[in-house]
């Protein structure tokens, strides 16, 4: 009976000891855990005291399960991944740690990181809730062997929407797709050629934007590579998507620079040394996804937290194992003149692309996101878009329609 | 339980204080054991079923972002329920929702009773079990995995489906038929708002049609031999006894069949939401049921007051749908006419 009362103290006590040692838990999603893998071991070494360990869910159960915690203020880790997509809603939402404050003085690295990257996350209160850990710089991947098979010259082909159409021509002679969905080329029109001050889909009063002429350009290019025939109206992440890739049908395909470890691990491992990278059409700098850490109210270790999001987002160890690991491009500036920039990549014949990267990282202007970003984009790209490339809708009633939409929701 | 327990105080009503006093305790121990053992079933329903219910009702008169915590909920009265009624997408997904149920689910029943009629009437035990077994398969499927499949058979390019139409434009005598099939090659059964609607619908019937079978199959083996006897005697032929004698017997099965379609195509939402790769339903939201928009305001858009109120649009709608099926059918229906 003694001896049992002394174990359970015991094990109290020792229960006691291990919450009050810094542990901190990682929120995340796939690859996260297989760059945690390598860098916690180290970590952990040269932090004495310090446990780290991580969760995982599947992207979009990540974000659920996200939302749910922020929602009853429990079960939130130390540190969690945020999705580019995702960031303005929850930073605004006022469940996250403002990194701006004394305590944390986040301002201090602001010059560290690439500049749209820093910018989404900050809230519309202009203080910082998220740091990027990975970026997404926008560029075209293109075949080589089908631009050569109709001797056409990339650089030339990319110098504006018209002469990327042009080239599309040439490819359907041929049976060969310029792009496997023209909903693409809207996309990046509108999330690029952004003016000064404006938001995605929002002025800075929360006007909505969608009928402006940004809108209507994006949605009228995209209408006529679909009405030319020039795309193969293949969704994204299909069997067909990959098939197109595999068997040379798509000539192009406007993505986040991080589309190259799919195309080499998975989709197309045998299409090596077929393939390039260059600038998007008609001059345009933008980006495709990315992530975010942050640290929720409800973090029970918010310091150690901290440290190890400067870990992971402010060293170059950290950033240029990411790259290595699991092809995740950095935000942070200082590692792009590393030595790593200059390896060439033979699945791109050669190419040293990751200089590209680095060079469109920085180009990429700056906008932050506003509230009411994801329910527009759903109405405008999933939306209205589809219903005009589609169903043959006017350009200009659809987007009116969309409008009308996301002033009745946002506001 | 209640009973034993006043017969026990009955009787201890004539002992002595102290034996009554245990006998007391005795019988209450009696009374609350019951409820000890249904406390995992209370609990749960209490946890699981009735809180969030009530908590949805709560939730669907206040404007709410889940990411904001408990604490930024604000009172809005009926603006959720204003907001929603006048917007066009929930129209829309209840256009598509009836659209749906209607269209996957008349099919099953008009597959599933003759097919069980034939499965009982023309084979014995043991195949036809094998039979039922087999058509039951797809019902005990997950949805997800048989709506990721559907998705692969209806790809334009290199879908089976349009491989086989193809193939059958082909083929001597089915090109007769089957010629146009190159001309409007690649069909685009999940990416053209007119061809989702139904490729949706196939899936539904193709996966809720065993059910029924099992259903209605159940159904016909209660119905006597003696029936059939006395209607051969008046000199029915076969299609005779399915129509006067098999088919009017089994209307408590069609009822409660058609009152399981009716409810659990009203609330359809994974093979939409997979088909159409969850881009908020597809071109033009015609993919786009009540379920499937309440899962797109509430979790995409993070507006769980909103959502809460289109819960309820829905539930009311169902409950419609389910009463205006019970005030024509129920009384037959429940056999009460026999």
């Amino acid at each position: 009976m003694k001896f049992q009362l002394m174990a359970g103290l015991a094990s109290l006590v020792m229960l006691g000891a291990s919450a009050s040692a810094d542990e901190i838990v990682f929120d995340g999603f796939p690859d996260f855990n297989s760059h945690l893998d390598i860098l916690i071991p180290d970590y952990e070494e040269t932090h004495p005291g310090v446990s780290i360990s991580y969760r995982m869910n599947q992207h979009g159960d990540h974000h659920k399960k996200l939302t749910t915690n922020l929602a009853t203020g429990s079960g939130a880790g130390d540190v969690v991944v945020v999705d580019v997509s995702f960031v303005g809603s929850f930073i605004n939402a006022g469940g996250f740690e403002n990194l701006s404050s004394p305590e944390y003085g986040a301002d201090a690295m602001s010059e560290d990181f690439v500049g749209y990257a820093w910018s989404q996350g900050k809230g519309a209160d202009g203080n910082q809730y998220a740091i990027p850990v990975d970026i997404g710089p926008g560029v075209m991947y293109y075949r080589r062997d089908l631009a050569e098979s109709v001797g056409a010259d990339m650089e030339k082909a990319i110098t504006d929407w018209d002469s990327y159409i042009e080239y599309g021509r040439k490819l359907k002679e041929k049976n060969v797709y310029l792009i496997a969905d023209a909903a693409d080329v809207a996309q990046i029109i509108i999330y690029t050629t952004i003016k000064d001050g404006e938001g995605y889909y929002f002025d800075e009063n929360g006007k909505p934007l969608v009928t402006s002429e940004r809108f209507v350009k994006a949605f009228s290019v995209a209408k006529q590579i679909r009405d030319e025939g020039l795309d193969g109206q293949i969704q994204a992440w299909t069997n067909e998507w990959y098939e197109g890739f595999k068997n040379g049908t798509v000539a192009t395909q406007l993505s986040g620079a991080w589309l190259l470890g799919h195309l080499q691990n998975w989709m197309a491992p045998d299409t090596a040394g077929l393939w390039g990278a260059s600038n998007l059409p008609d001059g345009i700098y933008g980006s495709w996804g990315g992530s975010f850490l942050a640290i929720p109210k409800q973090a029970k270790n918010k310091k150690e937290a901290w440290e190890f999001i400067k870990y992971l987002t402010n060293t170059s160890e950290a950033q240029l194992a990411g790259m290595k690991n699991i092809g995740s491009f950095p935000a942070l500036t200082g590692t792009y003149g590393d030595a790593a920039f200059e390896e060439s990549i033979d699945f791109l014949d050669g190419q040293k692309a990751r200089l590209l990267f680095a060079e469109v990282a920085n180009k990429v202007p700056a906008v932050a996101p506003r509230k009411g970003d994801l329910i527009a984009d759903d109405l405008v790209i999933r939306g209205a878009l589809y219903e005009v490339l589609n169903d043959g809708k006017d350009v200009e009633a659809a987007l009116r329609d969309a409008e009308r939409l996301i002033k009745r929701r946002v506001k | 339980m209640s009973i034993t327990g006043s017969q026990i105080d009955g009787v201890a009503v004539a002992t002595a204080p102290a034996a009554r006093k245990r006998r007391l305790s005795k019988s209450l121990k009696k009374r609350l054991i019951p409820w000890l053992f249904i406390s995992p079933f209370i609990i749960l329903f209490l946890t699981f079923t009735l809180f969030p219910m009530l908590f949805s009702v709560y939730l669907s008169v206040h404007e709410w972002n889940p990411v904001a915590g408990l604490s930024s909920m604000e009172y809005v009265g009926l603006a959720n329920y204003q907001l929603t009624l006048t917007d066009p997408w929930l129209w829309q997904s209840l256009y598509n929702t009836v659209w749906l149920a209607v269209v996957s689910g008349v099919p099953q029943h008009l597959l599933a009773i003759p097919v069980a009629y034939l499965l009982v009437t023309g084979l014995r035990g043991g195949l036809r079990h094998f039979y039922t077994a087999f058509m039951f398969i797809p019902y005990i499927t997950s949805t997800v995995a048989v709506s990721l499949i559907f998705f692969s058979i209806y790809s334009a390019n290199s879908g089976i489906l349009n491989q086989m139409l193809l193939g059958l434009s082909d083929m001597p005598v089915f090109s007769w038929f089957f010629s146009w099939v190159p001309d409007v090659m690649p069909i685009r059964w999940l990416t053209s708002s007119d061809l989702l609607k139904p490729s949706i619908a196939m899936v539904v019937i193709w996966k809720y049609t065993g059910f029924n079978i099992v259903v209605y199959s159940a159904g016909f083996l209660t119905v006597s031999r003696d029936l059939y006897d006395a209607a051969r005697v008046d000199g029915c032929n076969r299609w005779q006894q399915f129509w006067h004698v098999a088919l009017p017997m089994i209307r408590p099965f069609v009822f409660f069949a058609v009152t399981l379609t009716i409810i659990g195509n009203l609330q359809l939402f994974e093979e939409p939401f997979v088909l159409t790769q969850a881009q908020s339903g597809g071109v033009a939201q015609a993919g786009l049921t009540a379920s499937y928009y309440l899962y797109l305001v509430g979790w995409q858009w993070l507006e769980m007051g909103s959502a809460a109120a289109i819960s309820w649009i829905l539930f009311l709608f169902i409950a419609i749908a389910t009463s205006v099926h019970f005030y024509f059918n129920g009384r037959k229906g429940l056999g009460e006419d026999r």
